[in-house]
Order: C-alpha cells, then sequence, then structure tokens
C-alpha cells in the first residue's frame, strides 16, 4: 500500500478540512513547544498587586483572582492538557484495536464472551464509568489514564472488528491463509492496514470527547490537581469571579474549542481522504 | 400484539445484559487498590471504625456472597444502605431520578425542535450560505465544554439580564421547566450537532429518490411533497442517532447538573464520590447503565413504529 502516491497528493490538496486542521494543529503544537518561554509571565507566580486586571496589552487574557496571568497558564495548561489526551486517546486505541482485531478473526466463543462483556460496558454512559473509576482510585494523571483506557476501548474495538468481519471474507485473506502464513502474520501485514482506517478516523472524534472529559474531571475536581494549570481546574477557578473576571473561565474554554475544532477538522478530512466515496 | 411480543422477548433479551452490568457496578469498587473502608473513612479512622464498617459493609465475607447479597437488595429496590445518608439508597435514587429524566427529556425535545427546520431548510438550500453557517456553529458548539458554557451563559442571562435562574430546582412543575432551560439548551446544542447532521445527510439521500419525483410528477405542492414524503422517510437513521448520543446526554448530565445545582442523579454521584460513599456510587452506575438499557429499547420500539419494514422479531 503506497501512502503518499499521486492520488492522495492530489486529494489532499483539494482538502479544505484537512488542510485547515493541520495548520492548527501546528499551531496548537508550537504554541506548546515554544508559547511558555515567549511569554513574559511565570504560570504559577503570584502577583497580589494585580488581581483580576482585564484583558489588556500587558496582560491579553488578564489576570486572575491571585494575580496570574492568564495566558501564561492557558499556555502551561495546554502542555499538561494535551499531553494527558494523547496518552488518554491513543491507549485505548492501542488496546481497542488489538482486542478488536482478534476478536474478529478468530470469531468462536473468544469473540462471542468479548463482544458480550463490550455490550455490558457500552451500557455505562462514559462520564459515569470514568469519574466513578477516577473518583475510586483518586485523582492522578495515572488513575485517569487507566480510568479512559478500561472505559473507551471498547469504542474502538467494535470498530475495528466489524471492519475484520467483512476483510475475512475477502480473497486477499483467504489467498494469504491457504499459503499458509501464520495467524499473526495474517493479522498485522494482511488485514490491519485495511481495517484500521476507521478506527484512525474515530481516533481524531474521540480526541474530541477525551479534551471534554479530561477538562470536566479537573472542572469537577477529580482530575489534574492544583497548582498544576489545567483548563478543567482554570474555569472552575473563575466561576467565583465570574462578574468581576470574565477572561479567567472564558479564555481556557476558548483552548478547548479550538482543540476540539481542529481534531474535528482533521477527522472529516481524513475520512475523505483515506475513504473515497464512489 | 404483535408490538406486546416484540417488547416481551427485547425485555428477556435484557436480562444477561442487566446481569452484567451489576456485576461490572459490583466489581468497579471492590478491584480497586486499597480497603474500602479504609477509603471511605480517610484518614479519621480508628481499627475499631474501620472493622465495624467492614462487618457492616459485608466486606469480611467472600465475594460471592457479597456479590448476592448486593443482587438481594437491588431486587428488594434497596441497594442497600448509604454510608452519607445513613439511610436505604433505593427512596433516594428515585427521588433523584425525575429531575435528571426532565433534564434529558427537555434537552432532547429542545434539540428535535431544533434540528427539523434546521435540517429541512439546509437540505434543500444545500451549499447557500444558511448551510454553511449552521454547519459551522454546530462543528464548533460540539467542541465547547457544556460547564464552560454553563459557567459563561450564566453572566449574560442570569445576571446582566436575569432571565434565568443562576442554579437550583424550582418548586412547581412552571419553575422547575424555569430552572431546567438553561441546562437543557446546553445539552441540546451537542445533540443538535449530531442529529442535524445526520437528518440534513438523509433528507439530501430521499431528495434523489425515484418516488419523490413521482410525487413531484403527480402535481403535489413541495411542501406536501417534503412532509409527506421525504421528512418522514428520513427520520429512521436519525432516530439511532438520537438514541445512541443519550446514552451520552445521560453521561453529561453529571456535570452540567454539579454546574446548576441541579438535584439529579449526577450531582449526586459527584457528591457521593467525593463523600467516599461507595454503596451509593455503586447502586447510581447500575441506574445509569439501566436508564440507557432502557431508553435503548424504547429507541428500537420507535424505530420500529416509524419505519413497519423493521420486522417486530
Amino acid at each position: 500500500m503506497k501512502l503518499l502516491s499521486q492520488e492522495t497528493v492530489r486529494r489532499f490538496k483539494q482538502n479544505r478540512n484537512l488542510q485547515v486542521g493541520l495548520f492548527l494543529l501546528a499551531v496548537i503544537v508550537l504554541t506548546s513547544l515554544f508559547g511558555p518561554s515567549l511569554v513574559p509571565y511565570d504560570p504559577e507566580e503570584l502577583d497580589f498587586g494585580n488581581p483580576l486586571l482585564a484583558p489588556t496589552l500587558q496582560h491579553p487574557f488578564g489576570t486572575d483572582d491571585l494575580g496570574r496571568d492568564v495566558l501564561a497558564r492557558v499556555v502551561a495548561a495546554g502542555q499538561v492538557d494535551m499531553q494527558v489526551v494523547a496518552v488518554c486517546v491513543l491507549l485505548p486505541f492501542l488496546i481497542g484495536s488489538t482486542i478488536g482485531l482478534v476478536s474478529g478473526y478468530f470469531g468462536g466463543w473468544i469473540d462471542r464472551v468479548i463482544m458480550r462483556f463490550v455490550d455490558i460496558l457500552w451500557a455505562f454512559p462514559f462520564y459515569v464509568l470514568v469519574i466513578s473509576i477516577v473518583g475510586a482510585l483518586g485523582p492522578s494523571t495515572t488513575n485517569i489514564y487507566l480510568a479512559f483506557s478500561l472505559v473507551v476501548w471498547i469504542s474502538f474495538a467494535r470498530i475495528v472488528r466489524g471492519e475484520v468481519l467483512l476483510a475475512r471474507r475477502l480473497e486477499y485473506t483467504l489467498a494469504a491463509s491457504v499459503l499458509g502464513y501464520s495467524h499473526a502474520r495474517i493479522m498485522l501485514r494482511h488485514i490491519l492496514p485495511n481495517v484500521i482506517t476507521p478506527a484512525i478516523v474515530f481516533m481524531m472524534a474521540d480526541v474530541v470527547l477525551t479534551i471534554l472529559g479530561v477538562t470536566s474531571l479537573g472542572f469537577l475536581g477529580l482530575g489534574i490537581q492544583p497548582p498544576t494549570p489545567e483548563w478543567g481546574v482554570m474555569i472552575a477557578d473563575g466561576r467565583n469571579f465570574i462578574q468581576d473576571g470574565w477572561w479567567i473561565s472564558l479564555f481556557p474554554g476558548l483552548a478547548i474549542v479550538l482543540v476540539g475544532l481542529t481534531f474535528t477538522l482533521i477527522g472529516d478530512g481524513l475520512d475523505d481522504l483515506l475513504r473515497p466515496k464512489a | 400484539m404483535n408490538l406486546l411480543f416484540f417488547c416481551i422477548s427485547r425485555l428477556l433479551q435484557l436480562v444477561p445484559v442487566l446481569l452484567g452490568i451489576t456485576i461490572v457496578a459490583f466489581l468497579l469498587l471492590r478491584v480497586m487498590p486499597g480497603d474500602p473502608a479504609t477509603l471511605m473513612l480517610g484518614s479519621r479512622g480508628t481499627p475499631e471504625d474501620i472493622a465495624a464498617l467492614t462487618s457492616q459493609l459485608g466486606l469480611d465475607r467472600p465475594l460471592w456472597q457479597q456479590y448476592l447479597s448486593f443482587l438481594g437488595d437491588i431486587a428488594r429496590g434497596s441497594f442497600g444502605r448509604s454510608i452519607a445518608y445513613k439511610a436505604e439508597i433505593g427512596p433516594l435514587l428515585i427521588a433523584r431520578l425525575w429531575p435528571t429524566l426532565a433534564l434529558v427529556g427537555l434537552s432532547t425535545v429542545i434539540a428535535v425542535l431544533m434540528t427539523i427546520p434546521l435540517a429541512m431548510y439546509t437540505a434543500v438550500r444545500r451549499n447557500g450560505a444558511v448551510d454553511h453557517a449552521v454547519k459551522f456553529f454546530f462543528v464548533t458548539a460540539m467542541a465547547m465544554p457544556p460547564f464552560w458554557l454553563g459557567v459563561l451563559l450564566v453572566l449574560p442571562l442570569a445576571i446582566a439580564v436575569p432571565i434565568f435562574p443562576v442554579s437550583g430546582y424550582g418548586q412547581d412543575w412552571l419553575d422547575k421547566l424555569h430552572h431546567l432551560a438553561l441546562p437543557a439548551f446546553i445539552i441540546a446544542l451537542g445533540t443538535a450537532a449530531l442529529t442535524i447532521r445526520s437528518l440534513r445527510s438523509s433528507i439530501i439521500a430521499v431528495l434523489g429518490a425515484d418516488y419523490v419525483d413521482t410525487a413531484r410528477a403527480k402535481g403535489l405542492p413541495e411542501r406536501s411533497v417534503l412532509r409527506r414524503h421525504v421528512f418522514r422517510n428520513s427520520l429512521t437513521s436519525t432516530i439511532s442517532v438520537l438514541a445512541v448520543h443519550t446514552s451520552w446526554v445521560i453521561g453529561g448530565t453529571v456535570v452540567i447538573e454539579t454546574v446548576f445545582g441541579i438535584p439529579g442523579l449526577g450531582s449526586l454521584l459527584v457528591a457521593s464520590i467525593s463523600a467516599r460513599d461507595y454503596p451509593m456510587v455503586q447502586g447510581l452506575t447500575v441506574t445509569f447503565a439501566v436508564l440507557v438499557v432502557v431508553i435503548n429499547l424504547l429507541a428500537d420500539i420507535a424505530y420500529s413504529i416509524v419505519d413497519p419494514r423493521v420486522s417486530l422479531s
């Protein structure tokens, strides 16, 4: 499979969603990498002389109740949140895709047991399970990773399994097994490349759900703990000062919207690029 | 008769899923590292307190016995005793159920009211200015954290111009509706983003069908073609999108109820987790999952009514 065929390049040039999405992603990544050294304030430095300053040139996003620069905090929180989200998306993707691949390929009782289990977990609302698990284990990044891994893998398992069931009937799979290739080789070399696209497209949508989930945990006080800057925590902090300092809550939320929008565009763009419709 | 048979057979199919739900909820808090009684009492627990709580919760018994007594509690509708409220959990859950159901129901109604006109208009005038504006608005709305909207919208809509109450839950039903309107609207934005997209594309697909041409060729007015022939046939896939999304909405109430101080199941979950009230958390996870299962069942039935081709078996 040639990934960068001329056809793909041509389709990329017409794909406005993907172009804008990747551009925004570059902005987010560069801001996370270099932003902290460009903003002349320390995100955790208190300045009691300048609390609740409205946005000005000096403090473009204003200052919070403790005089901390909101811009510096939004940028620093971006590093934290983006790292947590990356792990919370990649772990379930790897776990779920592997389970879906094995389940769909071998079928039989393995498949029935796994899918029954998926059906049961499916009944629990995402937020309820994640909040219960993190709440019971205690707030820490490791527990957040654990909670998302335990809950979100079912989506990837369902998607990949469905694709594997289709691919297993196709001739190239039959040919590979007639040639006597091992199960592992057929799964990894022949089936996986042909079934993973929908899971990758869904992964982009999952980034949007995950950023909302991670920041919700922070907002409820169950996620990343202060004084580490985190978008959800910042929005919760600003809640008490909504009349005198609306900017404290506004800007971290806009950052979340930017991340969500970016990955929605990338997801739609990848869908058009990788799954040609007729 | 047919419908009744369908409902009964679907209910029977649900039994293994429901049992599985109780097992997961039961194990959820027992596979955690650490001793539940110690965790619940925190640093203020003496060894005697911990021993007393351990035997009160039955944690000193074998796992299968604990599970059976959990099932027994559920069968009696009590879910055991809450540690924070020092009372039977069942009645507490029932009292908290109605605000949550009202919130989910109202937000669904608002979402449907937004979806139908916007999806029809943007499907008929596709690629127009309104179509692009609607698409952009709802893609952005989906990326907005509901708790953030809750915090911010209070400023213009409840403080500056006091149209809506800041938080809480009213007395009579009209007052309650008033209190639920803003949170329900915020939840509905996310739902509508999905359903508008789905309904718009199925309307576009149906508009290309032969029977639509036939209806037009008969000389039916465009309004009636859209309403009688296009709209109804576009509904099915949107109903399943709505049903799948309801699970997300029910989970979303956890956060939005906390923001607006609505005394529902969601805010109870957050409070119980903070209070380390494990029996309550266990009862709540079962209740949430059962709600999702029931709503999916209702959607299946609605589906079969809208589309008679779906066989009732």
